[in-house]
This record gives structure tokens, C-alpha cells and sequence, in this order.
């Protein structure tokens, strides 16, 4: 015999605590219970992060008064004008936005076949493995990964002492004699720094190939295979467009990374200016923060533009 | 006749053999990620003071022995976990309070609430950097531990976010309403099983924010005062060499203090896939 107990009439209807009335409350009111959820993380991002940012463009929009150093608080365009006007810093555009290209392109290559071998032939316990082997570089600090290839590429360091070992000193200087990428020595030219910004961003490129190649429906190389396609062209035609919005989704991490860093530049390469190291020293040593500011735009726009371009290629739907 | 090329017919069950040229750029590939960090572990341990000379002169161990005397050192990582543990612990409510609204109501701007989230972390760091900068002078509040947890707090959002709103997403919602309807308030489901729930996401979580903010000099030396983190300690080694040996002792413990939370982390997040 069963009987429904009825419930009890005061802690449905009329509860008896402060918080069962609270529960009660929100629960009618459903639109206040998502502001009440909702509001504080809200604000927090909106006040802080989204703020932070109209400060920024606001400031860009002061000016320093080059005779007094003081920033004056008038609303001027003088500032872009300056920024404009000064052809170094197109070249510190062009250097920093190359840089990023240079390096998101040997990322993918590097990373496609590592993402390749995890995908499609390791063993799950291996893949595993190899999962982690990507990951924790990815996450370990930053700046002990720069340091490693501080003393890698150190003169007297471990990379030299292999090259000489294996005989191969006048490849390295006939490296360092190209122009333009070339230097007095591996840490201090640009193949340094595009070497240590590849080892640093690898992984982030890495995972979004990975999880595209394991979406990709073996049935579709089957049927590619079956219809007499051999394996290049399966690859040519088949894997990669399937897989190029994962490399998209890589190269956002790659390329916005390499445009805002402002360390590995300070660190290696010789003195020239990156775009972030740029605003560091506007900012910091000239005290010049609109101009700072305005400068900060350009790697916005060009992520802005970037990040179009990749929802367009489906990048989005990767990540 | 594709057997006859050495590719199995049955090549779904059987696993095909890895081409050499794949199996070594793939090798090669791992190599470059990973050897660095044995190059970390031998110099914690080289006798060589002022150069990084290969191969090293000669092993001991009388570094780690120095860095236990060091009180700036000292000083250094316990701001950055006191500093690392403040922005978790905000992280973490905001985070979860994000993901349950997202996750389980609908709403004008739903897709624009993941997007603020996430975009401290998907622009370059000197813009966070900068703008918190400029803004927190603009208003003359003085950069102190605050204001590094504030930063930090800001980009850490995302990963307890992410994490909270795919366990939400598995957990199927006759859970919450058989607890309501057995007379459980909001807050008693939440607690009883809602919380249980998400717990180890909510860990998982936390612990990559932990990692994020331990590890962070970007932003930090913009919203940072006179004080010191782990991360500005060895930014100052790395451009101006002082302490050599010391640093690379700091590099491999750093290395092995963040292992630990990036594999319970990866641990957690394996478990609730399965």
C-alpha cells in the first residue's frame, strides 16, 4: 500500500530559513536569478577588461606635449598623427607581423606530422603519452623555456658544441652571413629569435591539428583509397582541406603570440624593434603612453582582421 | 590489390605500419619540444658559474643548498602563490557563476558572454598588459598585490570557464529537476548535486588557472609595483645575469613545481571523458 506523502506545507509553500525563502525568491523570477548569476562575472570583465581597453583607446587619443613631458588631456588626433608620420615604426610593423608569418608557417610544418603520427598511428596508450609530451611544455613557465635556449644558444652552449662536433661550423656561418636574418652569432640574430619563438608557440599548434585529424572519418581515406587515389593524393585532396581549419585555429595562437611578445626580442636578436617591445619602451622609459596606446592598436586591427579572415576559413568551429 | 602494396585490406582493425619519414619528423618534432628540458636538468647541476660551457665541467649539487639561503628568492614565490591562489580563487567563482548561467539558461548575448571571456586570453598579452596599466593609473590607484590579482584574475576567468561549461553541458538536466522535485531549493541542488557534479572540473580548472597565474610575466610587469613574482625574478636574471648558477637551479625547480598541476589537471580532465 503505498501513500504518497503529502508535503509538508511549510517547507513547500512558506520556508522557514532565510536562504529557502532566497531559493523561492529567485526561482519565480527567473530573469533575476540569470542577473544575479550572470552579474558579477559580468561586470568584472566588462568593468575591468572591457574598460581597461576604452581607457586605452581614449589615452591614445591624448598627447604628450614634448616640451613639459606631461600627457595633456584633450582629445586629439595628434598622437596617430605622430605615429603615422615616424617610417620606423612601418618597419617595426613589418618586421614583427613577418616574424609572425615566418613562424606560424614552420609551425605547421613542424607540427603536421608529430599531429599526424598522434592521430593516426599511434596506439592509444602511446598517444596518450605523446599528449602529455605536448602539453606540458605547453604549460610549463614560459620564461624557463626562453632561458633553456639562452644556454642552447649560448657560444660556448650545447648547440655549438654539436655543430663542431659534427663538423658543420662553416654551414652555421654561412647561415649567419645571410643578410638580413643572419648575426655576429646564433642568439643574437633573427633565426635566434624565430628559432626560440618556435619552440615556444610548437605545442599551441600542435593540439588544434591533433583534434582536427582525429575528426577526420577514416571511411573518407577509404573511399578515396578505393576510388584509386594513392596515398599523396589522398593527402593532397582529401586530409587537407579537412584538416586546414585546425591549422587555422593553430596559426590564431601562433601569430597573436608572436605579435604581442616583447620578451624573446629583448632577450635574443640583436637591438631592432619588435612591435610589442616597441610599446614596452614607449610606455615605460619615454613615459609616452599615448602613444603607447595608439601603438597597441595595430596588433589589435591586425588580430581583428586575422580572426575574420579565420572564421571565414571555419577556423572557429576547430578550436 | 592493395594488398599487394603492403597496405592490409582489413586496415581499420589492423593498425597500418608508421612510413619512416613520418615517423621521423614526427620523432623530430617531439625532440625539439621536449630536450630542452634535459638541457635544464644538466645545468641545475654544472659547476661552470659564469658561462653555459658544453659539455659541463664538472657536477654537484651545492646550488640547491645556496638557493635555500636566498631570502629574495623566497620572497618571490610567495607572492606569486599568494598571488597565484588569490586569482584562483576569484577565477573560480566567477568562472562557475558564468558557466551556470550560460550553461543552463538561454538568453539575448549568450554567445557574446563566451566571447568577453575568453578574449583576455586570445589577445596579445601586452594589450591586456597596457590597457590595465593605463587604466589603473588613469584612476591613480597604486600598482601593488592587488593589482596583479586583478590582472591575473582576468585572463584565468577562462579556463575554469571552459572546463565548468563542458562538464555542464554532460550532466543531464532530470538530474536538477528530480532534485527540486524531491523539495531541494536551488541551493540545496546546487550543493548536493550540482557541486558534486563539477567538482572535478571545477579542480581541473582551478589548477590550469593556478599554472596560468604562477607562470604569467606578460601582464604581470604592467600591473605590478616594486614587488617581485617568481616570473619578474628570473625576467631580471635573463637580462641581467647575476645569480647564473642560481637561475638555473630556480629553471628545474619551476619546471618540477608546475608538472604537478598541469598532470592532476590533465588527470581530472581524462576521467570525465571516459
Amino acid at each position: 500500500m503505498a501513500t504518497v506523502t503529502a508535503p509538508r506545507p511549510d517547507s513547500a509553500l512558506a520556508p522557514r530559513s532565510r536562504l529557502g525563502r532566497l531559493a523561492n525568491f529567485f526561482y519565480v523570477r527567473p530573469r533575476l536569478a540569470l542577473a544575479a548569476l550572470l552579474g558579477p562575472p559580468l561586470v568584472w570583465l566588462a568593468v575591468v577588461y572591457l574598460g581597461s581597453l576604452a581607457g586605452l583607446v581614449l589615452q591614445s587619443l591624448y598627447h604628450l606635449d614634448s616640451f613639459s613631458g606631461k600627457v595633456i588631456r584633450q582629445l586629439t588626433l595628434a598622437t596617430y598623427a605622430d605615429l603615422l608620420s615616424e617610417t620606423e615604426n612601418y618597419r617595426i610593423v613589418a618586421r614583427t607581423a613577418g616574424m609572425a608569418t615566418a613562424v606560424t608557417l614552420a609551425a605547421a610544418l613542424v607540427a603536421f606530422p608529430l599531429a599526424y603520427y598522434m592521430a593516426r598511428y599511434a596506439s592509444p596508450r602511446r598517444k596518450g603519452l605523446l599528449y602529455l609530451a605536448v602539453l606540458l611544455p605547453l604549460w610549463s613557465n614560459y620564461l624557463v623555456r626562453v632561458y633553456a635556449w639562452e644556454i642552447i644558444l649560448a657560444k660556448e652552449g650545447i648547440l655549438g658544441w654539436f655543430i663542431h662536433a659534427l663538423g658543420l661550423d662553416f654551414a652555421l656561418n654561412a647561415l649567419l652571413q645571410t643578410p638580413v636574418v643572419g648575426g655576429p652569432s646564433l642568439s643574437t640574430s633573427f633565426i635566434g629569435v624565430f628559432l626560440v619563438f618556435l619552440y615556444v608557440w610548437l605545442p599551441y599548434m600542435v593540439l588544434p591539428i591533433q583534434a582536427s585529424l582525429e575528426r577526420l572519418p577514416r571511411s573518407l581515406l577509404e573511399a578515396s583509397g578505393d576510388l584509386g587515389a594513392r596515398p599523396l593524393a589522398t593527402f593532397r585532396h582529401v586530409v587537407l582541406p579537412l584538416v586546414m581549419p585546425g591549422v587555422v585555429a593553430g596559426s590564431i595562437f601562433t601569430f597573436s603570440l608572436t605579435l604581442g611578445d616583447y620578451i624573446i626580442p629583448q632577450v635574443f636578436g640583436n637591438s631592432s624593434f619588435f612591435l610589442g617591445r616597441a610599446v614596452y619602451v614607449y610606455q615605460g622609459t619615454s613615459g609616452n603612453i599615448p602613444l603607447a596606446a595608439a601603438f597597441t592598436l595595430v596588433p589589435i586591427l591586425i588580430m581583428a582582421l586575422y580572426l575574420t579572415l579565420a572564421r571565414k576559413a571555419g577556423a572557429f568551429d576547430a578550436l | 590489390m592493395r594488398s599487394s602494396r603492403g597496405v592490409p585490406l582489413n586496415a581499420p582493425t589492423a593498425r597500418a605500419r608508421t612510413p619512416w619519414l613520418l615517423g621521423v619528423a614526427a620523432a623530430a618534432g617531439l625532440l625539439f619540444l621536449n630536450l630542452p628540458f634535459v638541457v635544464i636538468l644538466m645545468y641545475a647541476f654544472t659547476t661552470d658559474e659564469h658561462t653555459f660551457s658544453f659539455p659541463l665541467p664538472g657536477l654537484t649539487t651545492r646550488w640547491f643548498a645556496l638557493a635555500t639561503t636566498r631570502g629574495d628568492l623566497f620572497a618571490a614565490l610567495g607572492l606569486s602563490l599568494q598571488v597565484a591562489i588569490g586569482a584562483t580563487l576569484l577565477a573560480l567563482v566567477l568562472g562557475t557563476m558564468a558557466a551556470l548561467a550560460v550553461a543552463n539558461t538561454r538568453f539575448f548575448g549568450r554567445e557574446a558572454v563566451s566571447f568577453l571571456v575568453v578574449l583576455p586570453i586570445a589577445l596579445p598579452g601586452i594589450v591586456t598588459g597596457i590597457a590595465l596599466r593605463s587604466s589603473i593609473g588613469l584612476l591613480g590607484i597604486p600598482f601593488n598585490v592587488w593589482t596583479i590579482v586583478l590582472g591575473h584574475a582576468t585572463f584565468c576567468i577562462v579556463t575554469v570557464y571552459n572546463n565548468v561549461i563542458a562538464r555542464l553541458r554532460r550532466t543531464s538536466g532530470s538530474l536538477l529537476e528530480a532534485s527540486m522535485d524531491l523539495g531541494a531549493n536551488t541551493f540545496e541542488t546546487f550543493r548536493y548535486v550540482v557541486l558534486p557534479n563539477i567538482s572535478t572540473a571545477l579542480l581541473a580548472g582551478g589548477m590550469l588557472a593556478f599554472a596560468l597565474s604562477f607562470d604569467e610575466i606578460i601582464v604581470t610587469t604592467f600591473t605590478a609595483g616594486q614587488q617581485a613574482t617568481l616570473p619578474i625574478w628570473i625576467f631580471s636574471q635573463l637580462t641581467k645575469p647575476r645569480d647564473r648558477p642560481l637561475t638555473n637551479v630556480v629553471a628545474l625547480l619551476v619546471v618540477l613545481i608546475m608538472a604537478v598541476p598541469i598532470l592532476l589537471a590533465n588527470r581530472l580532465t581524462l576521467d570525465q571523458s571516459e
